[in-house]
């Protein structure tokens, strides 16, 4: 065969290492291949549609997916996970969000096909070992927090807030209380709790913090009343600060006739040492993906199990897990539930996923969690503490905030700062929230990383803000060493390009 | 930017203009600036709609931050206006010309005057860029 | 140490604590921390297992469980146990996907964030609709999303319909979204196993925000979608339309019959069914509503050298920016499941799909004619359908269930457990394309002294 191919590697004017490293999963894509492996279709089923469904019901055309082989398959997403940073690539500062290590055995059991393969409609006594799994997860939660009512349904810390809410309402539509409405939420809060405040019909009331970013005791007496559903706060805070007043506050609000709800997310800095329930919560979220290791996917799947007081514990989603006195594990439905937030049990592989890590550290190793989350935050707050302005202290939880106002006037903002961590080899830490500090950069080290690695890491930012002092444009023009450099986002806001053209 | 004399203010930014009868509104120099001038999209009510004071009317949204928009005075809105809809540029650009947002037939055209004067305005601006 | 996964040494602690100017961890604490709220008694939560002793534990617990891999499962009603091809997990656990959060940094994300964009336009194209989201939880927390969303496009009305054909589950959850919301929810009864057209329109009015159909439906039946779409677009209401993915493979996509928008419940994608625990909530919209979504979107620009690149966009819609306006309270997606969704439908193909889906069509069939050789009125309700019906059984279905357990079989749904009274004796089945012809006809044999 002598035929001659041209090959076109100047098309759309990329050159070969270019086309490689950015084509879509579409663009791959040639008539005829396959990537599937299935019996042989019998000849009788290829007529079967027309057959038994009328006409006016099928599809006309095969949907436009690729088409592609296994191995270009395998290729493209391997390519695409080259492309992306996680906490076994690098070190993952993003405060707020608990980027801790996933340990292994986790997987090993969540991925027991014993498990996997179960059916939400089996009766409850051909899962007996998940079951135990739930009701093991239940009581231990409970027993961390001091708040024995437990469900694990919500799929994610907002929806467990949200859950949360519409429990509230219900407990007070009981109590005929159908003036409450309004929940009191401090300025450092997540996004989400005024989101989810809002979605179950009740009104969110800001309260700014006070000068050391915790609760003002002053301001929440002013707006706490007959109308208060609850107070919804994060602690330890977002600030990395643990809110010390807090059971004080908590009195103002019980007085007044409202609910306390702990956002848990930042669960991990106390965990084994102090119990919410402690402190005046009545009703809070934990994040499985932060305090308990379960691993964050790219942004989910999460999960968000909430924790109630008792004479809350009636209003819960439906089922909860029991154990009768044989032994056995049921599902209950309460009749005072406020129904399903989510079809059927909630994120089950991560609730197994939980049970390993609950078990596998016990009492002493979930202490552990808290006690070297807290001093390696600490230890990275000490090497930073000459370099960037502090605008809380020299203490902290298991995060900090650092206010990059100082680098700002040499011309690196905070964004800068970030960008240019990543050429350094970093993920970058949380930037801009809390909302209260102007060029906040928020970072969380937790408990499972080493010493040599915060040096490191704080040996970057020292270079970084060092570098700004001399040459803020090489800081500004960061990232360099990434497949892009910085991206377009205006354009893409106005111009919306969210799927590929056919 | 030096600001136009022929409008007067509120506290949240936007601007008013008697014209014709109608009042023309829009926002200012400083909230564009605010916004980074990456305005990337504008939401107007539908003519015909009833606007009390302080009502919010729309909103402005950049890559990362989204405002509402709040009627200067009471009164129907009378016109919007599509360009800045269709090109929400013209609001970085144009603010008190082509920028400008929606009309509204007053209730009372002397609400126009009881907002805040250009010299007040300065004020509050110079004070909030601290 | 007894938490294996801390690094720090005891000399390195010392250092640590030294530089901090503590003299323990403790003492860092008390800084914080008032002594009264500190609880020093024990927690009382089970002793800790090393990972060796793990092992066997969570083996011996998983084998108490009886699943699909050692019985045969007929079960549907929302998961369904479809083939799930080797190689999505060997790529899909790629520590990079598993380990990494929100692209909020995009330079450093650029492959989860083309994975997301080629996972919205995977779902577009499969359920001919303008517009997809990156992940929602579930199916039926979309379908709560859907009824938020049409609630945003018309704040004038505060009513929803719904027919009694959508997953239970889905029907509790937009009960229990709305219960606080002012807003009403009426159900549109199903009798026969489809929608009553009729009642339908006369349920409609210019307070209707929303319409909730599911097609196929709960109970597998092909609902006269063409029919209600004319209706609700006289209404002005918008057509929420809850479709398998599966069912695409064959059946026309939502957009070619008018749905606002479309949801579904990914799982049967390549996802394990894990007792409804390993879901994806698929969202798609007309591109009217493009900003007015939940959740993450991405979206495709370019960078400074003008190479292609993405981020996530429009995100003043959501919570960290918009706070209590955003458009929903939604943070952490399905993002994984999602991912794993696309390397389905990229293995898959339109080839695969089809085959998939036909291989679905076919086996059910083949059980729906053995059936009825057996016993003429076995079948509920006579609708066309997919892959799942209802068998009407001579006493009550949890019965039936119970008895064809102890001969291998997880024999299906007793609607009485999903839907109440009135269900008393119908078993819903599904037959998808993981079922062999022996199976098919064993079943049915099986299942015959109780028709």
């Amino acid at each position: 065969m002598s035929r001659r191919i041209q090959i076109t590697v100047e098309e759309n004017n990329l050159s070969v290492k270019e086309r490689l490293d950015t084509q879509t999963i579409f663009e791959l894509s040639v008539p005829g291949r396959t990537g599937f492996s299935l019996p042989p279709e019998p000849p009788e089923t290829k007529g079967v549609c027309a057959d038994v469904i009328p006409e006016r019901f099928l599809r006309e055309t095969p949907p436009a997916l690729p088409e592609v082989s296994e191995l270009t398959t395998m290729r493209h997403f391997t390519h695409l996970s080259g492309r992306t940073m996680g906490v076994e690539t690098t070190f993952y500062p993003l405060g707020s969000c608990t980027m801790k290590y996933n340990p292994k055995i986790n997987e090993f059991g969540a991925g027991l096909p014993g498990f996997s393969n179960l059916h939400p409609d089996q009766p409850a006594s051909t899962m007996q070992g998940l079951l135990e799994a739930y009701y093991q997860v239940q009581e231990i939660l409970g027993k961390l927090t001091n708040l024995p009512g437990v469900s694990l349904q919500p799929a994610a810390g907002a929806h467990g807030e949200f859950t949360c809410l519409l429990m509230a309402k219900a407990y007070f539509d009981d109590k005929g209380e159908t003036e409450r409405t309004q929940v009191i939420i401090p300025d450092t809060a997540h996004g989400t709790n005024p989101a989810s405040a809002f979605r179950v019909g009740l009104e969110p009331v800001e309260i700014k913090s006070d000068s050391t970013g915790r609760i003002d005791i002053e301001a929440l007496k002013k707006v706490v009343g007959p109308r208060t559903a609850c107070l919804m706060v994060t602690n330890p805070n977002t600030c990395g600060l643990f809110e010390d007043r807090l059971a004080e506050a908590a009195e103002i609000v019980h007085q007044a006739g409202g609910l306390v709800y702990i956002d848990g997310a930042n669960f991990n800095a106390i965990v084994g040492r102090v119990r919410p329930g402690d402190f005046g919560g009545d009703m809070m979220h934990i994040n499985l993906h932060k305090t308990f290791s379960i691993p964050h996917g790219g942004g989910g799947p999460g999960a968000g199990p909430i924790v109630v007081r008792d004479f809350l514990a009636p209003y819960l989603p439906a089922p909860t897990v029991v154990k009768s006195n044989d032994g056995n594990y049921d599902f209950n439905f309460d009749p005072r539930s406020i129904g399903k937030v989510r079809s059927y049990f909630g994120n089950v592989a991560h609730v197994v996923r939980a049970y390993v890590y609950l078990r596998q550290l016990g009492e002493q190793g979930l202490r552990d969690v808290s006690d070297y989350a807290v001093l390696n935050a600490n230890y990275l707050l000490s090497l930073l503490v000459d370099k960037y302005d502090i605008p809380y202290g020299k203490r902290c939880m298991h995060e900090f905030v650092i206010d990059a106002t100082r680098q700002k006037k040499m011309g690196v903002k905070a964004v800068d700062i970030a960008k240019k961590l990543i050429d350094y080899g970093f993920h970058p830490p949380t930037t801009y929230f809390p909302l209260i500090v102007p060029e906040a950069i928020m970072i969380e080290p937790t408990e499972t990383e080493n010493k040599e690695m915060l040096e490191l890491f704080a040996a970057a930012m020292i270079d970084i803000s060092n570098r700004g002092s001399v040459d803020a444009a090489d800081v500004v023009d960061s990232p360099l060493s990434t497949p892009v450099r910085r991206l377009d986002e205006l354009g893409a806001a106005r111009n919306p390009i969210v799927v590929e053209a056919l | 930017m030096s600001r136009p004399n022929n409008v007067r203010y509120q506290k949240s930014h936007e601007w008013a203009r008697l014209e014709d009868g109608s009042v023309v509104v829009g926002i200012s120099d400083f909230a564009v600036e605010q916004l980074n001038k990456e305005i990337v999209f504008v939401d107007l009510p539908t003519p015909g709609r009833k606007l009390k004071a302080g009502d919010s009317f729309g909103v402005i949204e950049s890559v990362k931050a989204a405002s509402d928009l709040y009627a200067p005075v009471s009164g129907i809105v009378s016109a919007i206006n599509d360009a800045v809809v269709a090109d929400p540029n013209q609001v970085s650009e144009e603010p008190y010309g082509t920028g400008w947002m929606i009309k509204i037939t007053p209730d009372d055209p002397a609400d126009v005057e009881r907002l805040i004067s250009p010299d007040d305005y300065e004020k509050q601006v110079a004070e909030e860029s601290h | 140490m007894s938490n294996p996964y801390i690094q720090a040494t005891p000399d390195q602690i010392i250092e640590m604590l030294a530089a901090v100017d503590a003299t323990s961890i403790d003492e860092i604490f008390n800084d914080q921390i008032p002594s009264d709220l500190q609880h020093k008694d024990t927690f009382d939560i089970p002793t800790a297992l090393s990972e060796l002793e793990l092992q066997g534990h969570l083996t011996r617990m998983a084998a108490r469980n009886q699943a699909a891999d050692s019985l045969t499962s007929f079960m549907g009603g929302g998961i369904y146990d479809h083939f799930v091809p080797t190689a999505i997990m060997h790529v899909a656990n790629r520590s990079e996907f598993v380990t990494g959060y929100t692209p909020y940094q995009p330079e450093a994300s650029q492959g989860l964030l083309q994975a997301f964009f080629e996972y919205q336009t995977l779902l577009s194209r499969l359920y001919d609709m303008p517009v997809s989201n990156a992940s929602l939880y579930d199916g039926a927390s979309a379908v709560g999303e859907a009824v938020f969303m049409a609630l945003a496009v018309h704040p004038d009305r505060n009513r929803i319909v719904m027919s009694e054909s959508v997953h239970p589950d889905s029907r509790a959850l937009v009960a229990t979204y709305m219960a606080h919301f002012n807003t009403k929810v009426d159900i549109v009864k199903a009798g026969n196993g489809l929608t009553d057209v009729q009642a339908l329109g006369e349920s409609l009015g210019d307070d209707v925000a929303a319409v909730v159909v599911q097609h196929p439906n709960y109970f597998g039946c092909l609902e006269d979608v063409h029919g209600i779409e004319k209706r609700v677009r006289e209404s002005g209401a918008l057509f929420i339309v809850v479709a398998d993915p599966i069912s695409l493979g064959v059946l026309a996509p939502p957009g070619t019959y008018g749905a606002d928008i479309a949801v579904g419940e990914g799982q049967p994608l390549g996802l394990n069914q894990y007792a409804g625990g390993e879901s994806v909530g698929i969202f798609t919209c007309k591109s009217e509503f493009m900003r007015k979504v939940p959740g993450r979107l991405v979206g495709q620009t370019k960078d400074r050298e003008d190479r292609r690149g993405f981020v996530l966009t429009l995100q003043t819609r959501e919570q960290h920016i918009r706070r209590a306006k955003a458009t929903s309270n939604i943070c952490t997606n399905h993002a994984h499941n999602a991912l794993r969704a696309s390397i389905y439908m990229c293995l898959m193909g339109p080839q695969g799909m089809g085959e998939v889906a036909r291989a679905c069509v076919r086996n059910t069939n083949r059980l729906k004619s053995a059936i009825l050789k057996k016993h003429t009125d076995a079948i509920a309700f006579t609708a066309p359908v997919f892959k799942e019906f209802v068998i009407r059984t001579n006493r009550p279905a949890q019965q039936v269930r119970d008895a064809l357990l102890l001969k291998g079989y997880l024999a299906g749904t007793p609607l009485f457990e999903t839907c109440g009274s009135g269900y008393e004796n119908l078993l819903l089945v599904a037959t998808t394309e993981k079922r062999t012809d022996a199976e098919i006809d064993g079943f049915a044999e099986a299942l015959g002294e109780f028709l």
